[in-house]
């Protein structure tokens, strides 16, 4: 048997969020019997630095690969990476967590090496002999797929916010090994560079906010998310919304959460005026807590939530900032 | 900005899917969705991607094609496209296609790369293709990359804004923008080139009604293409375990304002 390759995410040197989780979706693999190790991959010498971390993961290896051309996150210079350590290697599986690069990296490699890839793995169940069992996300997630992976490589995702980004309790003394390679990429690698970064926000952002202060229908109007606004504000948090909103011109599209929005995992998420259809829902269910405020006590956010509120969002949310204020001076 | 010597040709790939918001059921055997009662529509980035499609040929002449693999049914699809503003239209299918009834990743890719590159072998080459970030039902997050490499283009996905430009040697470009957590990415890339792009794009538009009659009596190019079977095999499907939840009732209206507060102060966010 032999290793299973993990991509480990960053922007430019930085883990993201969601990093680890491909290394917890390995585990799940290595516990189906896929694999003997896990060795992760550190695109590029600007993530070198990440290697100190990763034996407490549980990675036995770490490859970090170079090249001229690998100074920023470039889909084809990464695809072409992956796809070459899978010629090099012939690694049991590739993992990467199911992020729009970690999707885009696997298609990538899995279409320059011509195998199969399944994205959003949200189980691994059973290895057969070159086949793999698995469940997938499809839906954003309400809806569950059983397939069978056929490949010599397993090519897979896992979807964010599934699989453990933790540590692992067996190997906080594992030191890593690390083994540099030099990639040998084609002249299209350079293709689809990042050419330039345009920041609109600084600090907390959507996908990071420890609170989430999100609107649906229910909010009204662009300037009926004045009182969101301010809760946000007060609490260190950012605005989300549904995808009506973004519709009807409210909120900005980057603020929407959902199947076709961002995916976030907040400590506490407020759904001011959002009746919970399931393309909300996948966006942000893996929320830690979920606290619904809607004037209709039926809707399905109230019936999902674990703490509600029924009433006037526009009458509550200025009583909750005013009763912080007043706490916070008392 | 200058404008490209030439004007572009735009192709965009949609997928038939049933409606976003409806509720999925599944058949007796969970082998399949249940059809019976659902609506069907294009697949929502690749709505944007139509949208995109007719707004860069107002701004720089062109045409804009529209194609798609799937059932019969899927006509519908491409006859709202030509509705909305698009020129031409190309259904790729097969009679084993159906509502529900897909081809694994690597064969849909297969087919539409072979029907690309025979329009493209009788009309010329595309500047620009169109996918969506992915579909909205399947969600195989690679049928767009798998088609670019097989037509020898780059592509890069998860695109909210696109700008037709001219490059210092003068040749065309495209400067593409991607979300970020704090803001966004700027590709430079030349053409030809494929993007997969996503909801946020741009609002479409509805159909007018000339556009209606148009596309009544537009005709759609049909190719037929037979499934090469890649490594991912479907085999039935579930629903999401419905999550049960005992919610706690904070209390009614403002004077709930207070246990929100504890609430908050509870979870350590105060």
């Amino acid at each position: 048997m032999n290793e299973i390759l993990v991509i480990v995410e960053h922007d430019r040197g930085e883990a993201v969020e969601t990093s680890y989780q491909s290394i917890g979706c390995a585990r799940a693999l290595l516990a189906a019997g896929v694999g003997t190790s896990v060795t992760a991959v550190l695109i590029g010498g600007e993530a070198d630095g990440l290697v100190t971390d990763l034996g407490a993961y549980g990675v036995t290896k770490v490859v970090q690969v170079h090249h001229a051309e690998l100074t920023d996150y470039a889909p084809e210079a990464w695809g072409e990476a992956v796809a070459e350590l899978i010629a090099a290697r012939a690694p049991a599986a590739v993992v990467a967590t199911g992020t729009d690069r970690g999707n885009e990296v696997l298609a990538y490699a899995a279409a320059i090496a011509d195998l199969a890839f399944a994205a959003n793995v949200t189980e691994i169940k059973h290895a057969g002999d070159a086949s793999l069992d698995l469940t997938r996300a499809r839906w954003g997630g309400s809806l569950l797929e059983q397939s069978k992976l056929i490949a010599s490589v397993y090519v897979l995702s896992g979807v964010a916010h599934v699989f453990s980004g933790e540590p692992s309790p067996d190997d906080v003394d594992t030191v890593a090994a690390v083994e540099v390679v030099v990639a040998d990429l084609s002249e299209n690698a350079a293709r689809t560079r990042i050419t330039d970064r345009v920041t609109l926000s600084s600090g907390i952002t959507l996908t990071t906010a420890a609170v989430v202060v999100s609107g649906g229908r229910g909010v009204g109007s662009a300037e009926g998310f004045a009182p969101l606004v301010e809760l946000a504000e007060l609490l260190g948090g950012a605005v989300g919304c549904s995808r009506v909103v973004t519709n009807n011109g409210w909120r900005p599209h980057s603020d929407q959460v959902g199947q076709t929005g961002k995916r976030i995992a907040p400590e506490l998420y407020i759904a001011c005026g959002i009746s919970g259809a399931i393309q909300h829902w996948v966006g942000m269910m893996a929320s830690k807590h979920v606290l619904a405020i809607n004037t209709d006590g039926e809707a399905n956010m109230v019936g999902k939530a674990e703490y509600a509120v029924i009433g006037d969002l526009h009458k509550i949310l200025p009583a909750v900032s005013a009763e912080i204020r007043k706490r916070r001076s008392a | 900005m200058s404008e490209p010597a030439t004007p572009l040709r735009i192709l965009v790939c949609v997928k038939r899917v049933p409606a976003p918001g409806a509720r999925i059921t599944l058949t007796a055997d969970h082998s399949a969705i249940d059809t019976k009662n659902l609506g069907f529509t294009t697949s929502p980035h690749e709505e944007c991607a139509v949208e995109e499609a007719i707004r860069l040929v107002d701004n720089h002449g062109g045409s804009a094609t529209v194609l798609t693999l799937g059932p019969a049914e899927s006509d519908e699809q491409l006859r709202y496209a030509i509705s909305v503003g698009i020129n031409k239209a190309v259904h790729v299918t097969n009679p084993a296609l159906a509502d529900g009834v897909d081809w694994d990743p690597q064969a849909t890719a297969s087919a539409l790369a072979d029907a690309i590159a025979s329009i493209e072998a009788d009309d010329g080459a595309f500047d620009l293709i169109l996918f969506g970030n992915e579909s909205a039902d399947s969600g195989g997050f690679q049928v767009g990359v798998r088609v670019a490499r097989k037509l020898g283009r780059a592509i890069v996905n998860g695109i909210k804004g696109i700008e037709i430009g001219v490059s210092g040697d003068g040749h065309a470009t495209v400067t593409a923008r991607r979300e970020s957590t704090s803001g966004f990415e700027v590709y430079e890339l030349a053409l030809p080139v494929v993007l997969g792009v996503k909801e946020g794009l741009n609002l479409p538009r509805y159909p007018t009604l000339p556009g209606r009659l148009r596309s009544k009596k537009a005709e759609v190019a049909v190719h037929t293409a037979d499934p090469v079977l890649g490594g991912l095999v479907t085999e039935n499907f579930d629903n999401a375990a419905e999550l049960v939840v005992q919610t706690t009732m904070l209390g009614n209206g403002e004077q709930a304002a207070p246990a929100i507060v504890d609430l908050i102060e509870r979870l350590g966010l105060l």
